[in-house]
C-alpha cells in the first residue's frame, strides 16, 4: 500500500489526504467510546470534563469512584448527591439482564445449531425460503417486531413475563447463531458424518462425538452474538417488561430520558469492557478455526 | 406469526361490531339520501345494546370510535348513565328517538350518524389513511386530516430524509476505511479492524450516551472547540436533540455495517487490475473511476441497503438524540403502542414500514443475495 518511489508530488498529497481521512474515521468510530471512561471517574455529577479533571498536575480531588459505588447500590453519605438518586435498580437490571440473556443464549444456539446443520445438507428443500424467514428479524426493524411480538403475545397473555421477553429475545439470536454456525458448515467434511454412522454410531453420538468438536467454534461465536443481542436489546424489553422488571438496557434508557445521571456512564465504561472481552473471544475463536480448516484441505 | 397478527390488527375492526350488531344492522337500512336522521329502529337498537352491553366492552369501543371523530366517548358515557338509570325506575320511553335526543342534543346531529358509517363493517382502513394524514369525511371519501393533526406524512418524509442522508455519510466515510484495510497486508488490517468491530459489538445505548456526552452544551466537542478558539464562549454549537446530532450518532453506529460488506467485496479485488490500467495509460483517478470503482458495486450496494434499511426503522437514537425535531416513524410507532394504546394506528404504521422494508429485501436479495450477510 506504500507510495512508489516515483509517486509525483500531487499523489503524494492524495495519499497523505486519504490517510489523515481514514485516521479520523477511525478515531470518530472509536472516541466517543473511550471519552465516556474517564468522565465516568468524575467526582461531578455533571457528564463533563471539569476543570479540576484537565488541570496539570493532577488534582487527586477531581476525580472518585462515587459514582461507581452508587451503582453497586452502595448508598454511604459520600456518594448520595440532589441531583443523583440512588438504589440498587442498576444491580436488579444486571442480575435480570445476565438471567434473561443466559437462557435465551442457551435456547437460541441448541435452536440455531439444530437449524443450521439441517439447512447445510445439500438435499434441503425450500432451503432460500427457510433461511429468509430465519433471517427475517434481523432485516426487519426491530420497531416493527417489537410491535407485531406485543400484539401477538398479548392475545397469549404472554406481555409482562419473563418468559415472554425470553421468547422474544430468543427468535431475535437465532439468526446469528444460523449464521456463524453456517459459516463453520461450509468447511465441514460430510463424509465424516457417514464415515461415524458406518462404524455403528447413532445420530446423536455421531453430533456430540464428530460434528460438535469440529464446529465448536462457529456455535461459541454464535453463542457470544446471540448474547450480546439479548442483552443489548432494549425495545423489546420496554414493550414487553413490566415496570419493576428492569435490566441494564431499560435502566440506561430510563437514566438517560429522565435523570441524566453520571451512574450511566460507569455502567457504560463496564459494557465496553465487557464488549471488549467479547470482541477478543471471538476473534481468537474465529483464529482457531481458520487453522483448523487450513490443516483439513492441506 | 406475530408479524401476521400484526398485519390483521391494522385492518380489523370487528370489536366494535361485537358491541353494536344490531345497530349497525339497522344503521345499514337507513336511507341517507331521503332521511336527515336514521330511523327509530337504529335509536331503538342503540337504547338497547347500551343498556345491556358489558362495560368493559362497550369502553374499548368508544376508545374505537373516538379516532373516527373525537366527542363520542364523552356522548355515549352521558347517554349510557341516563339510560341505565331509565332501566333502574323501569321506565322505557315510548319514542326511543326522542328520548335519546332528549337527553344529548348531539343525537340530533347527523355528523355523529356519519361518523359511525366508518365502522360498521369488521374491516376498516382507516388506520392506513390516518397514516398518511387522511381520514374520512361524512359520505365515506378520503380527506385530508385537519392542519394540526397533520403529522405522519412529514415524519415519514423525515424518516426517508434522515436515512438517505446517513446512507450517504456512511458510504462517505466507510469507502476509503474498507479500501485502506482491504489493502494494508493481513497483520495490520486485522488490528484496524478492532477499530471497526469493537463499537459493533457496544451497546447501542453505550454509544447513544457517549454521543449526548460528546455533543452536548458543555461537552468534549464543544470544549475542545471552544479551548482551540474556533468558536467564543457563547457561540457553543447546539449539536444535540435536534436532527445534526441524530445524523452524527447514526452515522457511527451503521458505519460498521458499511464497512464490512465493502472491506469483503474489495478484498478479493485483484490489485492487479489498477496496475494494468495505469499500465494502459489511464491516469490514477481514470483508472479508480473506470476499472476499480464498478468491481466494488456488489458491495456499496449491500452495505447501502444494509444501512438504509436499519436507519429507516431506527428507534432508540433518534428518540434520546433527536429531541423534539428529530422524531421519526420509529417513534411514533412506539408512542401509539405504549401511550395512546391506539393499537390499529400502531399496526398500520407498522405495516407501511414493513412494506418499504420488503421492497429493499428484495432488492438487497436481488444484488446480493440473503446468504452471503456476514457477521465480523
Amino acid at each position: 500500500m506504500a507510495l512508489p518511489s516515483y509517486a509525483t508530488p500531487i499523489q503524494r498529497t492524495y495519499y497523505y489526504a486519504y490517510l489523515f481521512f481514514c485516521a479520523f474515521v477511525f478515531f470518530f468510530l472509536v472516541a466517543p467510546l473511550f471519552a465516556i471512561v474517564p468522565i465516568s471517574f468524575s467526582v461531578s455529577p455533571f457528564m463533563v470534563f471539569t476543570e479540576g479533571m484537565l488541570a496539570w498536575p493532577p488534582e487527586p480531588e477531581a476525580w472518585s469512584t462515587r459514582w461507581y459505588r452508587n451503582m453497586i447500590g452502595d448508598c454511604s453519605a459520600d456518594v448520595v448527591s440532589t441531583t443523583v438518586p440512588c438504589s440498587t435498580k442498576w444491580m436488579v437490571g444486571t442480575v435480570n439482564s445476565f438471567y434473561i440473556g443466559i437462557i435465551a443464549t442457551a435456547i437460541a444456539t441448541g435452536l440455531g445449531t439444530m437449524a443450521a446443520l439441517g439447512l447445510s445438507r445439500p438435499h434441503m428443500p425450500y432451503k432460500a425460503l427457510i433461511m429468509s424467514i430465519l433471517i427475517s428479524p434481523m432485516i426487519v426493524p426491530l420497531i416493527i417486531t417489537a410491535a407485531g411480538m406485543f400484539f401477538f403475545y398479548a392475545r397469549i397473555n404472554l406481555v409482562y413475563t419473563f418468559t415472554g421477553v425470553i421468547l422474544a429475545h430468543v427468535a431475535l439470536a437465532t439468526p446469528f447463531v444460523v449464521i456463524t454456525v453456517t459459516a463453520t458448515l461450509v468447511g465441514f467434511d460430510m463424509n465424516m458424518v457417514k464415515a461415524s454412522q458406518s462404524l455403528g454410531a447413532k445420530p446423536l453420538r455421531t453430533f456430540f462425538k464428530v460434528i460438535m468438536p469440529l464446529i465448536l467454534p462457529g456455535i461459541i461465536s454464535g453463542a457470544l452474538f446471540a448474547f450480546i443481542t439479548s442483552f443489548d436489546e432494549v425495545v423489546i424489553v420496554m414493550f414487553m417488561a413490566s415496570i419493576d422488571q428492569l435490566t441494564i438496557p431499560k435502566q440506561m434508557w430510563a437514566g438517560i430520558r429522565q435523570e441524566i445521571s453520571p451512574v450511566i456512564l460507569c455502567m457504560a465504561t463496564c459494557l465496553v469492557v465487557l464488549s471488549i472481552i467479547l470482541l477478543t473471544t471471538v476473534e481468537l475463536l474465529r483464529r482457531r478455526s481458520e487453522r483448523l480448516r487450513g490443516i483439513k484441505s492441506r | 406469526m406475530p408479524i401476521g397478527d400484526m398485519l390483521l390488527r391494522s385492518v380489523d375492526d370487528s370489536q366494535i361490531n361485537t358491541v353494536f350488531p344490531k345497530t349497525f344492522e339497522e344503521y345499514r337500512k337507513w336511507d341517507k339520501s331521503k332521511d336527515e336522521l336514521p330511523p327509530e329502529e337504529v335509536y331503538k337498537a342503540l337504547f338497547q345494546e347500551l343498556a345491556s352491553g358489558d362495560k368493559v366492552k362497550v369502553g374499548r369501543a368508544l376508545t374505537r370510535m373516538n379516532y373516527s371523530k373525537s366527542g363520542w366517548k364523552s356522548l355515549i358515557k352521558k347517554t349510557s348513565r341516563a339510560i341505565k338509570k331509565a332501566v333502574k325506575k323501569d321506565e322505557l320511553p315510548d319514542n326511543y328517538k326522542e328520548f335519546l335526543i332528549e337527553t344529548n342534543e348531539k343525537w340530533a346531529d347527523p355528523t355523529y350518524w356519519y361518523a359511525m358509517g366508518q365502522m360498521i363493517n369488521n374491516t376498516t382502513s382507516i388506520y392506513y389513511w390516518n397514516a398518511i394524514d387522511r381520514t374520512f369525511d361524512e359520505n365515506l371519501n378520503v380527506v385530508q386530516q385537519e392542519e394540526n393533526r397533520r403529522v405522519y406524512v412529514q415524519t415519514w418524509i423525515k424518516t426517508l430524509k434522515v436515512s438517505v442522508y446517513v446512507t450517504a455519510f456512511c458510504l462517505i466515510l466507510g469507502f476509503p476505511v474498507a479500501h485502506l484495510l482491504a489493502n494494508l497486508p493481513l497483520r495490520y488490517s486485522n488490528l484496524l479492524m478492532i477499530f471497526v468491530l469493537l463499537p459493533f459489538w457496544t451497546s447501542l445505548l453505550v454509544r447513544t450516551t457517549a454521543w449526548i456526552v460528546m455533543l452536548q452544551q458543555n461537552g468534549v466537542i464543544n470544549g475542545v472547540l471552544v479551548w482551540l478558539g474556533i468558536i467564543s464562549e457563547e457561540g457553543r454549537l447546539s449539536m444535540v436533540y435536534n436532527e445534526t446530532g441524530t445524523l452524527i450518532a447514526m452515522t457511527q453506529i451503521l458505519l460498521p455495517f458499511m464497512i464490512l460488506p465493502l472491506y469483503s467485496v474489495m478484498r478479493v479485488i485483484p490489485k492487479s487490475h489498477m496496475r494494468a490500467a495505469q499500465n494502459l495509460g489511464a491516469k490514477p483517478a481514470m483508472a479508480f473511476w473506470k476499472v476499480y470503482l464498478p468491481q466494488t458495486i456488489p458491495g456499496m450496494s449491500a452495505g447501502g441497503l444494509l444501512v438504509f434499511v436499519l436507519a429507516i426503522g431506527y428507534f432508540i437514537t433518534p428518540e434520546l438524540v433527536g429531541g423534539k425535531d428529530g422524531k421519526l416513524i420509529g417513534s411514533w410507532i412506539a408512542y401509539h403502542l405504549k401511550t395512546t394504546l391506539n393499537w390499529g394506528l400502531t399496526a398500520a404504521l407498522g405495516a407501511i414500514l414493513l412494506g418499504f422494508m420488503l421492497i429493499f429485501y428484495w432488492l438487497y436479495n436481488k444484488i446480493v443475495g440473503i446468504d452471503n450477510i456476514k457477521l465480523g
